[in-house]
């Protein structure tokens, strides 16, 4: 059994799901994120990453394991204290999941309104991050309006506006062009550089290229593989060097 | 369960009502549902008929308690009318020298001809078609009670042995304990029409859940608390609740105007006793202000109940 240590962001010890009688979908699951890495989590379609991230988000409870966030056991957690955690990540659904009667800006708004930011407060930063994504223009414009590449622009700006502890993002390029792939990446580089960890679930290889200095856990028929001993050797801030990848 | 377990909701049921923030951006501002508004009103305005019968009957129904409780009608029931009247005379003075008695009245003849009027028709000029007796109306300190009608018949035999002395209030009673019947009534409607309200909001309430679950999970996930997401609903549900609350309280307002000036057309005593007097309608005013936290109470606690389903 893995032993939890202090300073890890997200454990998971030994994690099974399985919807009702049906066989697992993740079994024996077990690895740790380290504040400020860079992950990229792998796997064919119905691999089981969005699964995994599900738990990741607290959307889903496991049949079985452990799940340790920010030092705290999420399983056995009173309900009342979710949100915080929640409060804590940034999510990237791969639906997008935008609420359809709101505008991109009150989209983009709304973890900071959930906060309790005051109004008067979030205005700036929901424009910055909306002109960052090229959606200046669209601000006022509901999900229904926008193009597919669009909401996932919204969606990431979403993500990454309370700048959170951990960035969770499902496919968040699946919907872009690549130019705009590499942008975004490059968000979600500077967003870690500054401390936040970033998880990326992803099928396109070509992306893992792009951020040199990330790990990759690669998920096969619900089982985690570890093609860059990041599992076995998991990477600290203080020691990054000997786990990184060439 | 424990009762502090209640204190952080009901704090935070009392900012919701009027607080806005910002809250009210997370979901559609649509209505819980369409006819909401009218349904409250149409609730309103039976509770506030209901309850002006109620405290109107409550009311007439005291005035006649405490009219009646002291007073005895004393009849000299007797076909000679000299004797009647000499007895009636008599009795007269007798009371007055009673201690206890405090006001002793013999009733005109001619009052005693017009009560009788409308069954007997007029007495002619000649002589009584039919022996009516005489009336006294006597009243005395304190409530009538049978000792006290005992000591009176025991003092009146001796100069009218024809005297029949009656508890007024012993005339009564059917139409006290029909009153009583009818304020049962109206306290009963008023709460069906109560529980029938919040059934309304209840089920509002879950329909709104339901079309708005893919929002509400969306707000879960990005750290709403359940109490953020119920403000919505109870802010939305309060908004409708004043609407129909306002409306209701007009109709049934004025409902109970038309019904007073049609009783008081009637010109009975025990009718006109039953008018509202100002805290009548201080409580009838107030019912739109007990369905709206009722409702947004409603809609609070069946939300907070629904989310904790969701993780």
């Amino acid at each position: 059994m893995t032993k939890f240590s202090d300073g890890e962001i997200v454990q998971f010890d030994n994690v099974g799901l399985r919807f009702g009688a049906d066989r697992e979908v993740l079994s024996d699951v077990s690895f740790t994120l380290y504040p400020g890495g860079f992950y990229f989590l792998t796997g064919a379609s119905g691999a089981g990453k969005t699964s995994l991230l599900k738990l990741l988000y607290l959307s889903q409870r496991p049949s079985r394991g452990m799940i340790r966030m920010f030092g705290t056991d999420s399983i056995t957690v009173r309900r009342e204290r979710l949100p915080d955690f929640r409060r804590r990540m940034g999510v990237v659904f791969q639906d997008f999941r935008l609420v359809p009667h709101l505008s991109a800006f009150d989209n983009v708004a709304l973890p900071l309104r959930i906060a309790g930011i005051a109004e008067r407060d979030l205005g700036q930063p929901v424009r910055d991050m909306l002109e960052w994504v090229e959606l200046g223009d669209r601000m006022d414009a509901p999900p229904a309006t926008l193009s597919g590449g669009e909401q996932q622009r919204v969606a990431i700006a979403r993500a990454v506006i309370g700048r959170p502890a951990i960035l969770v993002a499902d496919e968040p390029t699946g919907n872009v062009d690549p130019e705009m792939a590499v942008k975004l990446l490059g968000l979600f580089e500077a967003l870690n550089r500054r401390g936040t960890t970033v998880l990326v679930a992803t099928h396109d290889l070509h992306l893992l290229k792009k951020v040199p200095d990330s790990m990759i856990m690669r998920l096969d028929k619900g089982r985690l593989a570890d093609p860059t001993g990041v599992l076995r050797y998991p990477p600290r801030r203080a020691s990054p060097a000997p786990q990184r990848r060439p | 369960m424990k009762i502090s377990q209640f204190g952080r909701p009901l704090r935070e049921f009392g900012s919701g009502l009027l607080s806005d923030g910002a809250d009210t951006r997370l979901l559609p501002q649509a209505r819980l549902s369409g006819p909401m508004p009218w349904v409250i009103a149409i609730m309103v305005a039976l509770t506030v008929i209901a309850a002006a019968a109620g405290i109107s009957l409550n009311k007439a129904a005291r005035a006649a308690a405490a009219e009646l409780s002291g007073g005895v009608t004393i009849q000299i029931v007797e076909a000679d009318p000299e004797a009647r009247a000499r007895q009636a005379k008599a009795s007269v003075a007798r009371l007055r020298q009673l201690s206890g008695v405090s006001s002793v009245r013999l009733v005109p003849q001619s009052d005693v001809d017009a009560l009788i009027e409308p069954w007997l028709g007029t007495q002619s000029a000649e002589g009584e078609a039919i022996p009516v007796p005489a009336l006294i109306d006597a009243r005395v300190a304190g409530s009538v009670t049978p000792e006290r009608l005992t000591e009176l018949r025991k003092a009146l035999k001796s100069v009218a042995p024809a005297a029949r002395v009656d508890a007024q209030s012993t005339w009564l009673q059917p139409v006290f304990g029909a009153i009583r019947s009818l304020q049962w009534l109206a306290i009963a409607l008023v709460v069906l029409l109560t529980f029938a309200m919040a059934a309304a909001v209840l089920l509002a309430a879950r329909t709104a859940l339901g079309t708005n679950r893919e929002t509400i999970e969306i707000i879960h996930l990005l750290g709403g608390t359940d109490s953020q997401v119920a403000r919505i609903f109870q802010r939305t549900i309060s908004i409708d609740a004043i609407g129909g609350g306002v409306l209701g309280l007009i109709i049934g307002m004025i409902a109970v105007l038309f019904l007073g000036r049609r009783f008081a057309s009637l010109g009975a005593g025990l009718v006109d006793s039953g008018a509202l007097g100002w805290l009548g309608w201080l409580m009838l005013a107030l019912i739109p202000v007990a369905a709206v936290v009722l409702a947004a109470l409603t809609a609070r606690l069946t939300v907070l109940r629904a989310l904790r389903r969701m993780l």
